[in-house]
C-alpha cells in the first residue's frame, strides 16, 4: 500500500491549514459564497438538500484499518454515525457542518486521506478493479499505475480547470470489475508475448449522454503512459466543449471529432510532449510497486473450511456467493454485502466500519477495499479463518450472501440526500430488496444486476444496471423509468429504455414481474438474466412490463 | 392576460448548519415552513428575495418555491421541497428529528 513522502505530507497538510482560513473567512464573512463556493468544492465540500455532503477520496477503493478506523470516527464524531460508499470509491458524509470540516479533513490528514479534487472540473479520484492485488485472473495490480496517475493529477497545474470533470478507472485483468468502458479514459494493463503494454479507452461515461469507451490505443508501451495520457487530456483540454456543460465531457468530443482525428491529435500532441518525460515517472512508478507487493501469504489447512462448508447451509451459501478466487493457494476474496435486505445500499455505520477494520486487521493482512459497487473487500483471507470471519460479520449485519444477486443494488442518494435529483432512489432500493427477500427467490434468480439514480447524472449507473431504474419527475410527481440489458463489464453496453415510466407504487411490482417473468424465459437455471435477454431481445420483457397494453392491442 | 402568481416561501440553507429554512415576515429564518411568510404577490414576493439574500453571512442560496396555505400556516407543493422540511425517508434524521 502507497505511503505518504514528505511532500505528500507537507502538501495535504498544507491544503488543510489553507481550507481552515477560508472556512473562518466565510464565517467572519470575508468571503462571498460566490467567492466560497468554488474553494470548498475543490475539498470535496458540497451543499446539499439538509445540510452539507463532504466526499473523501478512497484512492483507488485501498484502504488500511487505521484509515477504516478514522472513517468510523468521523462518522461518529461529525456526523449521524454512518458514511456512504459510492461507485466511485469515495465515501460521502451527509451532515457535517461547515464549521467541523477543516477538523475532519486534518483527522483524514493524519491517515493519509483527503477530499482533494472529489469535487470540480479536475481529474477526479482514479479508481480501479476493486479485487486489485488479489484476484486470480489478474495480469498485473493496476494500483501502482493508478497511484502514478494520482500523483501526476494531483494540483496538476494544466488540469485544474478542464471543461469538466474527468474520470480514470484502471483494471489489470480482462475481466472489468472497474467499468472502465464507461470513463472518460479507461485503462486495462495488457501482456503480449510476455510484454506489458496498456489498452487505453477514451470517450466513456454515463449521465445525459451515456457512452461506452472507444480504443484510443490497443498497446500503449508502459514508459509512455503518462505522457500519453497528458496529451490526451490536454487535447480535450483544448477542444472540449467550454460553451455547454452537457457537452463538455470527452465523450462528446470524441463524439464530434470521430476517435481517428481524436487519435491523431493526441498523437501529436505525444510526440511534442514525450521527450519532456525523461523516465523519472518510470521511477517513481518502480518505487510505488515495491510499496504495493503483496503481504507474506501464509499456507495452512483448508480442511476445517470444507467441514464447516457442509455442515452449514447458511455459511456454504455465503461462501458461495461472497467469495471469489485468490491468487494464492489456500486463499480467498470476501466481499462483505452492505447491502442488508432494507438497508440503505452503500451505508456502514461507524461500528461495522470498525468491524471491518478489525477483521483486516487480524486475518486480512491489514488490507481493505471499497468497491464501485458500495460494498466492502477483504482481498487477503486464508480459508481457514473464514468462518470465524462469517461469525464476527453476523453478529454486525454485514454477513449477507447477496454479492451479485437482485438485492445487492447499486442506488445513489436521490431525492434523499441529493440537491440535484429528481425522485428519490434509496426508498426504491430497500423495497426491491426487502420484496426479493420475502419471496425468497434471490438465490434461485442468480446473478443480477439493478442500479438506480435519482436523475439523469446516472451516480447510480443505471444505464450499466442488467435493470436499471431512472428516478425522474413527472409533474411533481416520482416516476421512475426501467432501461434493460445494460453491462458495466468487459462486453459494456447501455441499457435500452423499456417504455413509460412507473410511479413510485408500481415501480416495485413492475420490477418483481419482470424478474419472475424472466425465470419463465430462461433456458435453464443457469442461464442469466443479461443471457436471456441477449437471446431474446427486449420484447418478451417489454411485453411482462407492460402487460395491460398487449392486452389493449390485441 | 398576465400569468397567475402561484403563491411562494423564501427558503435556503443555513450557512453553518447546513439546514433547510424558510424567511419569515419579521426577516428572521425558520427551520419550520409553516412559520414562513406567505408571498401571493409577484412584486413583494421579488422584494422580500432581496431583502433574504442581503443576510448573506447567515444563509446560502436564497430562493422563492411553490407554496400553498394549510391549517397552520404555509406548506410545500413540490414533494422535493416537502422533503426538505421533513429531512431523508430512509433514517430519522434531519428536521422530522425535531419535530416529534
Ligand atoms: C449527492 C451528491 C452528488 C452530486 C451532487 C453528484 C453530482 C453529479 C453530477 C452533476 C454528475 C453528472 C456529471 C456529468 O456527466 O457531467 C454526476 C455523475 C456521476 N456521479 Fe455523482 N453526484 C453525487 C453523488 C454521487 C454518488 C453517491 C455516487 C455513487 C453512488 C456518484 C457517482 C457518480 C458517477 C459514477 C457519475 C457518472 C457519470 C459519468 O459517466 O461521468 N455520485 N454526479
Ligand atoms: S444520480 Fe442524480 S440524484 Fe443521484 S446522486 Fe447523482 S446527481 Fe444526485
Amino acid at each position: 500500500m502507497y505511503k505518504y513522502n514528505d511532500f505528500d505530507e507537507k502538501f495535504v497538510r498544507e491544503r488543510v491549514a489553507q481550507f481552515r482560513g477560508q472556512v473562518e473567512r466565510r464565517i467572519d464573512g470575508s468571503l462571498t459564497e460566490d467567492e466560497f463556493k468554488p474553494l470548498r468544492l475543490m475539498n470535496g465540500l458540497y451543499l446539499q438538500l439538509h445540510a452539507y455532503m463532504l466526499r473523501v477520496a478512497v484512492p483507488y477503493g485501498t484502504l488500511n484499518s487505521k484509515q477504516m478506523d478514522m472513517l468510523a470516527h468521523l462518522a461518529e464524531t461529525y456526523d449521524k454515525g454512518y458514511g456512504h460508499f459510492t461507485t466511485r470509491q469515495n465515501i460521502q458524509y451527509n451532515w457535517p457542518e461547515l464549521r467541523d470540516v477543516p477538523d475532519m479533513l486534518s483527522d483524514l490528514a493524519d491517515v493519509e486521506m483527503h477530499a482533494i479534487q472529489t469535487s470540480g472540473n479536475t481529474i477526479r479520484n482514479v479508481t480501479a478493479d476493486h479485487f486489485a492485488g488479489a484476484a486470480a485472473d489478474e495480469v498485473a495490480d493496476p494500483r501502482p499505475v493508478a497511484e502514478l496517475l494520482r500523483q501526476w493529477s494531483t494540483d496538476h497545474p494544466e488540469f485544474q480547470f478542464l471543461p469538466r470533470k474527468f474520470k480514470l478507472a484502471v483494471t489489470g485483468a480482462a475481466a472489468d470489475r472497474a467499468v472502465i468502458k464507461a470513463h472518460d479514459i479507461g485503462i486495462r494493463i495488457l501482456e503480449r508475448d510476455g510484454v506489458r503494454g496498456y489498452e487505453v479507452l477514451v470517450g466513456g461515461g454515463l449521465g445525459r449522454t451515456p457512452m461506452i469507451g472507444k480504443v484510443l490505443h490497443d498497446f500503449l508501451p508502459e514508459a509512455d503512459l503518462l505522457p500519453f495520457i497528458e496529451a490526451t487530456v490536454s487535447v480535450w483540454n483544448r477542444l472540449g466543449r467550454r460553451d455547454n456543460k452537457y457537452k463538455a465531457r470527452i465523450k462528446i468530443t470524441v463524439h464530434e471529432h470521430g476517435i481517428d482525428e481524436i487519435r491523431r491529435l493526441v498523437d501529436e500532441r505525444f510526440a511534442e510532449i514525450r521527450p519532456t518525460f525523461n523516465g523519472v515517472d518510470q521511477d517513481i512508478l518502480r518505487t510505488i510497486e515495491a510499496q504495493f507487493a503483496a503481504p507474506e501469504f501464509k499456507s495452512a489447512n483448508t480442511d476445517g473450511f470444507e467441514a464447516a462448508r457442509l455442515a452449514n447451509p447458511a455459511f456454504r451459501s455465503w461462501t458461495d456467493t461472497n467469495l471469489t478466487a485468490h491468487r494464492a493457494d489456500g486463499y480467498a476474496i470476501v466481499s462483505i454485502s452492505i447491502k442488508k435486505h432494507g438497508d440503505t445500499p452503500g451505508d456502514a455505520t461507524a461500528d461495522q466500519m470498525r468491524v471491518m477494520a478489525d477483521l483486516a486487521r487480524k486475518y486480512g493482512h491489514d488490507e481493505l477495499r471499497i468497491s464501485h459497487e458500495q460494498n466492502v473487500i477483504l482481498p487477503h483471507v486464508h480459508k481457514s479463518n473464514l468462518m470465524d470471519i462469517y461469525q464476527i460479520l453476523r453478529v454486525a449485519g454485514l454477513a449477507t450472501a447477496n454479492i451479485g444477486l437482485v438485492s445487492d443494488i447499486i442506488a445513489c442518494p436521490g431525492m434523499d440526500y441529493c440537491a440535484l435529483a429528481t425522485a428519490r432512489s434509496i426508498p426504491i432500493a430497500q423495497q426491491i430488496a426487502t420484496r426479493f427477500d420475502e419471496l425468497k427467490l434471490e438465490h434461485d434468480i442468480g446473478e443480477l444486476k439493478i442500479k438506480i439514480s435519482g436523475c439523469i447524472n446516472a451516480c447510480g449507473h443505471h444505464h450499466v444496471g442488467h435493470i436499471g431504474i431512472l428516478g425522474l419527475d413527472r409533474a411533481g410527481v416520482e416516476n421512475y423509468q426501467i432501461t434493460l440489458g445494460g453491462d458495466h463489464t468487459e462486453t459494456a453496453a447501455v441499457g435500452e429504455r423499456a417504455g413509460p415510466g412507473f410511479s413510485a407504487d408500481d415501480i416495485v411490482p413492475a420490477i418483481e414481474r419482470l424478474v419472475v417473468g424472466y425465470m419463465d424465459l430462461r433456458d435453464n437455471d443457469d442461464e442469466t438474466f443479461i443471457q436471456t435477454y441477449r437471446r431474446l431481445g427486449a420484447a418478451p420483457f417489454k411485453d411482462i412490463l407492460y402487460p395491460k397494453e398487449k392486452a389493449d392491442a390485441a | 392576460m398576465a400569468r397567475a402568481f402561484t403563491p411562494k416561501v423564501i427558503t435556503s440553507n443555513l450557512l453553518i448548519e447546513g439546514d433547510a429554512v424558510w424567511f419569515t415576515a419579521k426577516d428572521t429564518w425558520s427551520g419550520d415552513i409553516a412559520e414562513a411568510e406567505f408571498l401571493t404577490d409577484e412584486a413583494h414576493a421579488d422584494l422580500r428575495l432581496l431583502e433574504a439574500n442581503a443576510q448573506k453571512n447567515v444563509m446560502v442560496g436564497a430562493y422563492l418555491a411553490d407554496a400553498k396555505l394549510g391549517e397552520n400556516g404555509p406548506e410545500a407543493t413540490h414533494f422535493r421541497e416537502e422533503f426538505r422540511t421533513r429531512g431523508p425517508s430512509n433514517y430519522a434524521h434531519g428536521k422530522q428529528v425535531e419535530q416529534v
